[in-house]
C-alpha cells in the first residue's frame, strides 16, 4: 500500500514538473513569434514611413496664356515649328503672375520652381490640342524636385532643402493659394527610370520583371515538373540517379550570384545573346528556380498515397495513366505551391541579374523579351544607391510595390493549394 | 510465447532447415520440407497453374517453392500467420510486385495456360483480367461514378455514355451498393463510410469484367456488419468469378471459401477443402494455427 501511495506521489510530482516544462516551452514559442513579428512590424513601419510620400507628386496648377508670339509658334500642327518653339516662357510668365512679389528680375529663381520637363509636358499637350494656341488654359504641370522635397519634407533633417529662403516663402504662399498641390503620383506608375526623381517611375521595372518572370515560368515549370516526374516515377534506382539527386539538392543551395556568372559566361559570352534583356534574365532565374521546383514537386509526388497508385494499377492503368490521371492531379497543389514560391524567390532576386547587365540605367519601358530592361529589385538597388535623397522615398515605394507583388503571389499559392487540395 | 509448443512436423527426420530463416513465430522444432504441400494443391480445371514459385526480396526469400492450382470459379482462401508470404504470393498473380524493384519472381505462373511473367505479356491486359481489391479501401478522390467508370474508360470498354452508365449501374448493383448511392453518383467517394468504400472498390474491380478477383484482407478495416455485407457479396460473386482471398480471420475463410491454403514462413503447408482444413487438418502446423496456439 505504501508503495502505491508513494508511486502516485512520484507521478504527481513529475506531473507538476512536466506541466512546468510544457509552459516554459510554450513561452519560448510565443517569444520567438513575438520577436519575428516585431521585426516584421519595424520593417514595415520603416518602409511605409519612408516610402508613402513616394506615392504622391507635387504639381503646379495655373492659368497659362498660350501666346503664339511669345512661343515663336504660329502653327501648332507644324512639327518643325513645335521643335523650335519656346514652351518655358508661357509657364514661367504664368508662374510669375502667381507668385506674389516676383518680377522679371527674379525669373531664374521662379523658373527653378518648375520641373525641367514641364515644358515638354506643355509641348505634348499642345501637340494633342493644337487649337489651344492663342487661348488661356488652366494647366497642371510637375513642380521641380526641390519643390517636391520641400513640400513633403520641410523640417525633416534627413532631407536637405535646396530652395533659397525666398523660394521657400514663395512655395509656402503658393501652397496656401493651392497653386502648388500634392496628388497621387501617377508618374511613378506610368514611366521608366529617370535622372530626375520626380520623373522617375517603376513601370519599366515592372514590365521588365513581368517579362523576366514569364520567361522563367514558361521554362522552369514544365522542365521542373517533368524532371520531378521522371526522377520519381520512371528513373531506375541506381548510382546515376542518386548522383543527379545529390546534385539537384546541392544546386538549390548554390548562391544566386554564381548563376549570374554562369549566365554571363554561357548565355552572353558563349551563345552571344544580348546583355540586359529579359530573356537572359529569365534563363538565369530559371537555372536558379529549377532545383526549388524539382525538389518541391518530388515531395508533392511522394506525398501521393501509394494506395491510390495501387488502386489504379490494380484496375490495369498503365504507368503513364497512373501518373497522368492520379498522381499528377493529386500532386498538383504541392507542385504549384512550390513553383509559385520559387517564382517569388526569382522575382526578388537581384544578384544574378547584376552580372548580366540588367542593372543598366534604362529609361524606356521595354517592348519585348529582347529589349533592354531592368527589374523591380534591381531598380530598388539603383535608387537606394543614388545620391539624390528624393530617390530614397521612390526606392521605399518601389519596395512596397515589390512586397505587394510577393504577398499576392504567396496568397495565390495558398489559395491554389486550398482550392485544388483533395482529401483522401 | 511459443517456446512451450513443441509441434514437430511430419518431415522432421529430413532435417532440412532453411539457412537464415527467421524463427520468430515458428515453434522451435518444426521443420517443413521445401516444396512439399500436404493435401490437394492441384485441381483439374485450373485457372491459375502455379509451379515452383519462388519470390525473393533482395536476399530474403519470401515464397519458397510453392506449387498450387486455383480452379475456375472457386473461392480459395489463403490463411497463415503475419509475414508468411500470403499477400506476396497473391500479388504475384497480377504482377503487383512489379513496382518493387528488389522483388524477384521465379517459377512458372500460368493463367489459362499462358505465362503471367512472360516478357511479352502486357501487364495492363493481365490486370484487366485479374482485378484486385486491397486491404484498405482506396477509392480515388473522385466521384462515385468516376471511380467505377475509370476502368472501363481506360480500357475503352464503353463507346457511348449510355453504355458506360449501364456498366456503372451493373457493377454497383453487383457490389450491392446501387440502392445506397444511386441518388448521389456525383458525390465524392471519399465521403462514404468504410464499408461502402470497400464495396465501391469491389464495384470498381468488377466494372472491367475480370475473370479473377484477388482480395487482400478486404475486411480487415471494416466493422462486422460491413464485413457481413462484403462476405455476402463474395458468395454471390463466386458464381461468375474466381476469387482468391487473403484473410486473417479464420471464420471468414471458413464462411466464404471452397478451399483453404495454409501458408507458413513462405511455405505452402497445406491445401484442402475448407471443411477439411478446419475440422481435420492434416498437417500439425495447420492444426496449431487454426486452434489458435500461435499466429
Amino acid at each position: 500500500m505504501t508503495d502505491q501511495r508513494s508511486q502516485a506521489e512520484i507521478v504527481r510530482q513529475s506531473l507538476k514538473r512536466r506541466y512546468r516544462k510544457e509552459r516554459r516551452f510554450r513561452a519560448y514559442g510565443i517569444l520567438a513569434i513575438a520577436i519575428a513579428l516585431s521585426a516584421l512590424v519595424v520593417l514595415f513601419v520603416d518602409i511605409i514611413g519612408k516610402g508613402y510620400t513616394g506615392f504622391t507628386k507635387t504639381t503646379i496648377t495655373m492659368e497659362v496664356e498660350l501666346d503664339g508670339e511669345m512661343m515663336y509658334l504660329d502653327d501648332a500642327t507644324d512639327k518643325k515649328q513645335i521643335k523650335m518653339a519656346d514652351f518655358v516662357e508661357p509657364l514661367l510668365q504664368a508662374l510669375i503672375r502667381q507668385v506674389p512679389g516676383a518680377t522679371e528680375e527674379n525669373r531664374d529663381a521662379v523658373r527653378d520652381l518648375l520641373n525641367p520637363y514641364a515644358s515638354n509636358e506643355l509641348r505634348d499637350m499642345l501637340e494633342q490640342n493644337p487649337e489651344w494656341l492663342g487661348t488661356t488654359q488652366t494647366l497642371t504641370v510637375l513642380a521641380h524636385t526641390d519643390v517636391d522635397v520641400y513640400v513633403k519634407h520641410a523640417g525633416d533633417d534627413a532631407y536637405s532643402i535646396k530652395l533659397s529662403d525666398r523660394q521657400q516663402r514663395w512655395v509656402d504662399q503658393l501652397v496656401e493659394k493651392e497653386v502648388v498641390q500634392t496628388s497621387f503620383n501617377d508618374v511613378f506608375f506610368s514611366s521608366g527610370d529617370s535622372r530626375d526623381p520626380s520623373r522617375a517611375g517603376i513601370l519599366g521595372a515592372i514590365v521588365g520583371s513581368l517579362l523576366t518572370m514569364l520567361v522563367t515560368l514558361v521554362l522552369s515549370f514544365p522542365i521542373g515538373v517533368a524532371a520531378a516526374i521522371y526522377l520519381e516515377e520512371f528513373a531506375p534506382q541506381n548510382r546515376l540517379t542518386d548522383f543527379i539527386e545529390v546534385n539537384i539538392n546541392n544546386l538549390a543551395a548554390v548562391p544566386s550570384i554564381i548563376f549570374g556568372l554562369l549566365g554571363l559566361a554561357v548565355f552572353i559570352n558563349l551563345f552571344g545573346m544580348p546583355r540586359s534583356v529579359p530573356v537572359v534574365g529569365g534563363l538565369v532565374l530559371t537555372l536558379m528556380t529549377l532545383p526549388t521546383i524539382i525538389i518541391s514537386s518530388r515531395a508533392a509526388i511522394k506525398s501521393v498515397p501509394p494506395s491510390i497508385r495501387e488502386a489504379a494499377e490494380g484496375i490495369g492503368a498503365s504507368k503513364m495513366q497512373v501518373v497522368l490521371h492520379h498522381v499528377l492531379p493529386l500532386a498538383m497543389p504541392g507542385m504549384l505551391t512550390g513553383s509559385i514560391i520559387g517564382m517569388a524567390q526569382a522575382l526578388g532576386e537581384t544578384a544574378p541579374l547584376l552580372l548580366i547587365g540588367m542593372v543598366a540605367f534604362i529609361v524606356d519601358v521595354p517592348d519585348g523579351f529582347f529589349d533592354s530592361a531592368t527589374v523591380l529589385p534591381v531598380q530598388v538597388f539603383l535608387w537606394a544607391g543614388s545620391p539624390e535623397l528624393a530617390f530614397i522615398e521612390r526606392a521605399s515605394a518601389a519596395i512596397m510595390v515589390l512586397l505587394a507583388f510577393l504577398v499576392s503571389m504567396n496568397a495565390l499559392a495558398i489559395w491554389l493549394r486550398k482550392r485544388l487540395e483533395r482529401r483522401w | 510465447m511459443n517456446t512451450m509448443n513443441p509441434t514437430i512436423a511430419k518431415e522432421a527426420d529430413h532435417q532440412e532447415i532453411e539457412a537464415g530463416t527467421p524463427v520468430r513465430e515458428q515453434p522451435e522444432e518444426t521443420i517443413i520440407e521445401e516444396g512439399k504441400t500436404v493435401g490437394e494443391p492441384f485441381a483439374d480445371n485450373a485457372k491459375f497453374k502455379l509451379r515452383d514459385v519462388n519470390v525473393s526480396y533482395g536476399d530474403t526469400r519470401a515464397i519458397k517453392n510453392i506449387s498450387l492450382d486455383v480452379a475456375k470459379n472457386e473461392v480459395i482462401a489463403f490463411i497463415g500467420p503475419s509475414g508468411c508470404g500470403k499477400s506476396t504470393f497473391l500479388r504475384c498473380l497480377n504482377r503487383m510486385n512489379d513496382s518493387i524493384e528488389i522483388c524477384k519472381v521465379t517459377g512458372s505462373l500460368q493463367l489459362d495456360d499462358q505465362d503471367i511473367y512472360d516478357r511479352r505479356r502486357d501487364v495492363v491486359e493481365l490486370r484487366a483480367r485479374v482485378g484486385m481489391v486491397f486491404q484498405k479501401p482506396n477509392p480515388f478522390p473522385k466521384s462515385i461514378y468516376d471511380n467505377v467508370a475509370y476502368g472501363p474508360r481506360i480500357h475503352g470498354l464503353a463507346n457511348r455514355k449510355s453504355d458506360l452508365d449501364d456498366i456503372v449501374e451493373n457493377s454497383l448493383r453487383k457490389a450491392g451498393l446501387w440502392s445506397e448511392v444511386k441518388d448521389r453518383l456525383d458525390a465524392t467517394a471519399t465521403g462514404m463510410s468504410g464499408g461502402q468504400q470497400q464495396r465501391l472498390c469491389i464495384a470498381r474491380a468488377i466494372a472491367v469484367s475480370p475473370e479473377v478477383i484477388l482480395m487482400d484482407e478486404p475486411c480487415s478495416a471494416l466493422d462486422p456488419i460491413a464485413t457481413a455485407r462484403v462476405e455476402e457479396l463474395m458468395a454471390e460473386m463466386s458464381e461468375s468469378y474466381t476469387i482468391v482471398i487473403v484473410t486473417h480471420s479464420m471464420q471468414q475463410a471458413a464462411r466464404v471459401s471452397n478451399r483453404t491454403a495454409y501458408f507458413h514462413l513462405g511455405h505452402l503447408v497445406e491445401v484442402n477443402e475448407t471443411n477439411k482444413v478446419f475440422t481435420s487438418p492434416e498437417h500439425e502446423l495447420t492444426e496449431s494455427y487454426i486452434t489458435g496456439r500461435f499466429g
